[in-house]
Parts: structure tokens; C-alpha cells; sequence
């Protein structure tokens, strides 16, 4: 038996970013794809399959984007690693495909000749092939393959064209054994070398291609309007109050019939099962743990559809350009934008959109803020205090006062967010900016086949991540607050008797100086799966049946046994409030480090802590005590 | 002592004797040619200078490249987007300044 048949022959797409390699990588694949993370490393490592006409196995590997070997960021760490074999766990590919764009060859040229050093056996896949020609651009290929002396292909990947001739050439070195034709020599290029790979791209250049005779002025009339520093800004303005019109208008049916699914599942399993344990972890634990969370995935995804539309659209750049400056004041890489956008659906995937993010600093200052823009679990606790002390009453034209100090929630995150990533700057970074460099893609049209395979990547992801840590920590809330169980004859909530309960009476006079009661403080430990859970908890432990489709009731019982300056101290604590466990189980798996989730978690309580006191002091002050 | 001195003026300074300018000092509508790129410059850019200057090599900044200025952003005029040969770069004046350019009279 031949080795092709044991094992698949590994094939790595390596390519400058914006060069549609994404997109040949599911045009290659098609939906036998897996994603999941290098070993020790929080990069995205997606891997497809191939079978090719006569039967062989490729199995490919969808390397992150990159300029040169040189890496710079995580990801392109990742894709230098792989290249040369060093990645731990990696096997160094047997056949590299260098992705070009036709179009823009100029980079990825010198990248190749990077990857010639390298040694592997390659291909080159021009893509975007159509374009070029479109453009005029004409390409001598076989005297480009003579100078390279590398098999070349062109693709159009958007539309599968070229794609059996690429596996062909592939097969083809596999078949002849996939040596390597020398030794590895590569190593990081000083500047000086950098130079020369540049002039020897540039006379390649020259040689081989001839500039397109109707070269794309199309970006420049759509930069010309998406760029102006007025309009620009004013069109992105508008993008953004659609999306999130549409995040919190179109997602809420879906929600409604994900929480009624839910609700249903756990009556189910409730009459199937007896009274007991087995069905308090399941119904209370589990299904009500996991449906807390999935809840948020209509809005997720309605909000990556957004985002993935725009960035392989090429907008993405250019929003980062527009408010580089305006963040940067902050001490915010301009692409902190879009991590910080998702953060106002759900902060999980904020958190894990910092990965544009190439700088290590930049990334996890935009980590460490994006939990305070105001999550859409933080709506329903808001929505919940808000009825219950502030009155409906008009204070203007067209202004209401609950809306009033809604807006206020929102705008409190933020300022708290850009306040914050300037203080990290100064106190960990000493006041150093990373070098911001970055390339604008020509506008290209997205194709629907990508933009949907690339959202169902990420519910994937999302559940993914829903099972395995958010999951484990539902059931560590659900036991705190279920052992031990009440005593006979107990006149309380069950929650009063539980380590929940004792946990709360405990702290509670921790709480006091910011105007808690121990009931608030024991309604916080099951906030701490998820933000909205703490609505039910305070329903649980003012026993108000139902709580979550009960507000109105709950609101009552709150305005009765709470002061105004209570009710206010807890809206400014959920402000800051660290309290969702997933979002510190995602920054510790995205920067790897307990010592970070640390530090967010510190701030975040010192920061709602004091801003409740603040609060509660001053409305007592005021005659709200 | 004194002609190190007088060396980083010179490195601080916004144009030099023989014509060339900064490229964090160009505006929109701009156009010609890079004639050196040097790192050397005194702001600090969280990287050493000498990386600052391969990455603005590996981004098309090299010397004899062709600029065009596109766009620049609303607030201090900051990021700009500049055309290289044939590829559009976003970067901030900061970091730009270690491209010296030789400017086309208009």
C-alpha cells in the first residue's frame, strides 16, 4: 500500500490577505471543511478535503494571510511555523499554494520568492483571473513559470473556474513525491534584503506583465464618496444604525421562538422525569444554562452577516481608516472598530473579532474594553430597573425619560470603554503606539455562497464554544445555588438555603456601603452565567413566579422593597460588572492567560463597585435614599 | 556632542536641502516619487525603528515607488491612504514620517 493511501497529502494555501484565498479554500473544499484551533496557539486553523479524480486524499490547510514569512501578528506566526515545520503538532505541507491576485501582484511576488527559499514544491494559483482579464492586464504565463519554475494555475474561485486544474497540478507533484527541492534557507530578511526581493519582484514584473489598459478606477470613485472625511463618516454612521436596527428588530422572532423552544424542552423533560436532582440539573441547570446563551445567536449572526458582507466587500479597511483617529484618541487601533461593534450584541464574539487586530498590544487592550460596551444580555436587566424606578414621563420633544436614561446605559459603556483603553496605554504600555499600516482592497462583490459558508462557520463556532465552556459553568451556578437543599418545613426560597444564598448573606455586608440587600447580592451569583439570568434569579428570590415573562410584576415588587438610590446603584453596576463567566472564559482562551482575565476581572468590579457607590451616595444625597 | 545635535535636528526637520519631504506631511492630490526610506526618526513606535522600516518595505514603501495621495481622515488630517504603484496603503502621518518623497511641482 502506497503512502497516498495512508495518510492524505498535506497542501497549505498560503497568500497576501484580500487575494480570495477564503474563498478557493471552499471552492476546493466545498463543505467538507473543519475548524478548530492550533495546538496552544488561538488561531483559527481550517482544514478541508480533497479527493481528486483518481482518488487520492488532499487535505488543505487554509493558512492566515500574510505580507511575508516575517510574521508580525499571531496568525502570521502561525503561517511561517507551518510553512518551515515548526509548529508543534503542524507537519510541514507537502505542496504549498501560493494564492495570488492577479491584479495586485507586486507583494505577493516578493512573498513567493520567500517561499522559494522555503524550498516545499509549490504551485502558484493566480486568482481573480477574470478581473485581470477584464482589466487588459495580459500575464505571459509560461515565461512566469519559466522564471519561477513553479507550476501555475488560474482560478476564479468565486466561480470554481480552474479549481480541477489546480488539484491536478497538486496530484501531480504529490505523485512525483513531493520532495522538497533543496534545504530550507529561508530566514527573517533584514531590510536590505527586503529591498533587493523588491527589485527582483518589480523586474519580474515588468518582464512578465503588461499593465491592464483599463486598470480599475471603479475603488477610486467608490473611496472618493466612502473616504471624504464628512460623508464618509456619515455613511458609516448610517451603516451602523441599520445594523443595529436590524440586530435588534429582525433577530427578535427568532429569539422569541428559540426561548419558547427552550421553555418547551424543559417542560418536557420535566414531565418525563421525576421531581429530583436529575431533573433540577437538567431542566434548571442545563437546557435553561444553554438556551440562556443560544438565545443571543440570532443576533449574532445577524450581526456577522453584516460584518462579513462589508469586509469581503473591502469596507472593513476603510471603516478602520475612518475611525482610526477618532479611537486612536483613545489609544485604539483603528480596527478595534469592528471587535468593539460585535461587543454591543454579545462580547464573546467581540472578543474573539480582536484577531484582525495584528498587534499584540492593540488586541488585547480592545479585549479588555469589550466587555463594557452594553451586551444585549445587560437589555433585559436594564429594561427591568428601568420600569421599575424610572417614571414614563416625557421631558421633551420626542424625549422619554426611560429612554433618556437608556441611552445614558449605552453611552456610559462606551466613554468607560475609550476612558479605559487610554489608561491601559499609559499603565501597561507606558504610552507606545504600534506602527498602524494597512492595506486598502479594491471594492469586489461578495458572493452570497461565501458570505453564507462563512456565517455557518460561525454558529458553529458560537455553539462550539456554548457547549464547552459555557456549559461546564451553568452547572457550577446551577449547583451553587441548588446544595444544599432547603430544610423541612423551610418557609424561604430554596436559593436562600443554598451556597448561592450563603455566599450572598455573606458578602452582603461588602455590598451594603453601595446600598445592596442580600437578596440583590444572591440574585448576582446566578448573574454570573449570564448577565440576564440575574432577572430570574431576583424573581427566584422575591418568588415572583416566572420572572422573565413576569416583569411587570417583578418591577412592582422591586420599586416596593427597594430605595430609588438601590435601584440606581444596581443599573450602575451592571454597567461594569464583570458578571458573565463566559466572556472570562473566552479572554482567557483568546490571550491565553489567566493573568489578563485577571486583571479585566479586577477592573471591572473595582469599576462598577466605585460607580455604584458614586451613584447610591450621591441619590441619597439628593433625598432618594 | 554638538554635530549629533545638530544631525537630529536635521533628522526632525520637515524638509531637507535637497528637496525631498516627509511623507507625513503630504496632502491629498500629491503625487511622486519615494527617494528614501530611513528609519531613524525620533517618535516612538512601540517596535524599534528598524522594524518600523521593514514594515513599511513590505508594504510597497520602497524606494523609487510612485505615490499619489488619496484621502486623509477628518480629524488632524490623520490616517492618510496613499496609492503605491499599484496597491492603496492606509497609514498613519506618525509612522509615515520616515519616508522622505520627492514631490511633482503641480
Amino acid at each position: 500500500m502506497s503512502e497516498a493511501v495512508i495518510r492524505p497529502a498535506r497542501v497549505a494555501l498560503v497568500g497576501n490577505p484580500n487575494t480570495g484565498k477564503t474563498a478557493l479554500f471552499n471552492a476546493l473544499t466545498g463543505s467538507r471543511q473543519k475548524v478548530a484551533n492550533y495546538a496552544g496557539v488561538t488561531v483559527e486553523r481550517k482544514e478541508g478535503f480533497v479527493t481528486t479524480a483518481s482518488g487520492r486524499h488532499l487535505s488543505i490547510l487554509d493558512l492566515p494571510g500574510t505580507y511575508s514569512l516575517r510574521a508580525r501578528s499571531p496568525d502570521e506566526a502561525v503561517t511561517r511555523d507551518v510553512v518551515l515545520g515548526q509548529l508543534a503538532g503542524e507537519q510541514a505541507p507537502d505542496v504549498v499554494v501560493a494564492v495570488a491576485d492577479a491584479t495586485n501582484l507586486r507583494l505577493v511576488l516578493r512573498l513567493i520568492l520567500e517561499l522559494k527559499a522555503v524550498g516545499r514544491p509549490m504551485v502558484l494559483a493566480l486568482n481573480m483571473y477574470d478581473i485581470a482579464l477584464r482589466q487588459g492586464l495580459r500575464i505571459d504565463l509560461d515565461g512566469l513559470r519559466a522564471e519561477l519554475g513553479v507550476p501555475i494555475v488560474t482560478t476564479v474561485a468565486t466561480r470554481k473556474r480552474g479549481i480541477d486544474d489546480l488539484v491536478a497540478q497538486v496530484e501531480a507533484l504529490v505523485a512525483a513525491g513531493a520532495l522538497p527541492e533543496h534545504e530550507n534557507q529561508w530566514r527573517a530578511p533584514t531590510a536590505g534584503e527586503i529591498r533587493s526581493a523588491h527589485r527582483e519582484a518589480q523586474r519580474i514584473l515588468k518582464t512578465y506583465v503588461r499593465p491592464p489598459e483599463h486598470p480599475d478606477t471603479l475603488t477610486g470613485r467608490i473611496d472618493a464618496v466612502l473616504l471624504h472625511p464628512v460623508a464618509g463618516l456619515a455613511i458609516l454612521l448610517g451603516l451602523l444604525f441599520v445594523m443595529f436596527q436590524a440586530v435588534f428588530s429582525w433577530a427578535g422572532p427568532a429569539q422569541d421562538l428559540i426561548e419558547a423552544g427552550f421553555a418547551v424542552l424543559g417542560e418536557l423533560v420535566a414531565q418525563v422525569l421525576p421531581d429530583g436532582l436529575l431533573q433540577s440539573l437538567l431542566v434548571d441547570g442545563l437546557i435553561a444554562g444553554v438556551g440562556s446563551v443560544l438565545v443571543f445567536l440570532p443576533q449574532i449572526l445577524i450581526l456577522f452577516f453584516f460584518i462579513i458582507l462589508l469586509e469581503d466587500f473591502g469596507y472593513m479597511a476603510r471603516a478602520a481608516f475612518l475611525m482610526d483617529r477618532i479611537m486612536g484618541g483613545a489609544g485604539l487601533h483603528g480596527r478595534a472598530f469592528i471587535p468593539l461593534l460585535s461587543s454591543f450584541a454579545c462580547a464573546i464574539p467581540g472578543v474573539m473579532a480582536a484577531r484582525v487586530i495584528d498587534q499584540k498590544r492593540d488586541r488585547l487592550t480592545t479585549i479588555l474594553v469589550a466587555p463594557l460596551m452594553t451586551c444585549s444580555a445587560r437589555i433585559p436587566v436594564y429594561t427591568l430597573i428601568i420600569s421599575a424606578f424610572i417614571p414614563d414621563r416625557t421631558v421633551g420633544p420626542g424625549l422619554n425619560l426611560q429612554g433618556l436614561v437608556m441611552f445614558g446605559l449605552y453611552a456610559a459603556g462606551i466613554a468607560s470603554a475609550l476612558l479605559v483603553s487610554l489608561v491601559i496605554r499609559k499603565v501597561f504600555w507606558r504610552g507606545a503606539v504600534e506602527p498602524f499600516l494597512m492595506e486598502l482592497p479594491t471594492y469586489k462583490l461578495p458572493s452570497l455562497a461565501n458570505v453564507g459558508r462563512n456565517l455557518l462557520l460561525r454558529a458553529q463556532i458560537f455553539i462550539g464554544r456554548a457547549g464547552r465552556i459555557i456549559l461546564p459553568l451553568m452547572i457550577l451556578v446551577w449547583a451553587l445555588s441548588t446544595f444544599p437543599a432547603p430544610p423541612p418545613g423551610a418557609t424561604q426560597p430554596d436559593i436562600d438555603y443554598s451556597f448561592a444564598g450563603m455566599i450572598g448573606q455573606a458578602l452582603q455586608p461588602l455590598f451594603a456601603p453601595i446600598g445592596f440587600n442580600w437578596q440583590m447580592v444572591v440574585a448576582l451569583i446566578p448573574g454570573f452565567a449570564a448577565r440576564e439570568v440575574a432577572v430570574a434569579a431576583l424573581g427566584t428570590v422575591y418568588a415572583v413566579g416566572d420572572a422573565e415573562a413576569n416583569v411587570g410584576a417583578l418591577a412592582t415588587q422591586l420599586s416596593e422593597s427597594w430605595s430609588l438610590a438601590t435601584g440606581l446603584a444596581f443599573l450602575a453596576w451592571y454597567i461594569f460588572a464583570p458578571q458573565c463567566a463566559a466572556t472570562l472564559g473566552v479572554v482567557k482562551r483568546e490571550t491565553n492567560s489567566w493573568a489578563w482575565t485577571g486583571v479585566m476581572f479586577a477592573y471591572m468590579v473595582t469599576l462598577a463597585y466605585l460607580a455604584s457607590f458614586a451613584v447610591y451616595h450621591t441619590a441619597v444625597a439628593l433625598g432618594w435614599g | 556632542m554638538h554635530a549629533l545635535t545638530a544631525q537630529s535636528a536635521a533628522e526632525l526637520s520637515e524638509s531637507r536641502a535637497d528637496g525631498l519631504v516627509r511623507l507625513s506631511k503630504v496632502r491629498p492630490g500629491d503625487r511622486g516619487v519615494i527617494v528614501e526610506v530611513r528609519a531613524g526618526h525620533a517618535a516612538d513606535h512601540g517596535v524599534d525603528v528598524d522594524e518600523l522600516e521593514r514594515r513599511l518595505l513590505e508594504f510597497g514603501f520602497v524606494e523609487g515607488a510612485a505615490i499619489e495621495v488619496l484621502h486623509e481622515g477628518l480629524v488632524g488630517q490623520d490616517p492618510i491612504a496613499v496609492r503605491v504603484d499599484d496597491m492603496r496603503v492606509a497609514l498613519r502621518r506618525r509612522d509615515a514620517a520616515d519616508v522622505w518623497v520627492r514631490l511633482e511641482t503641480k
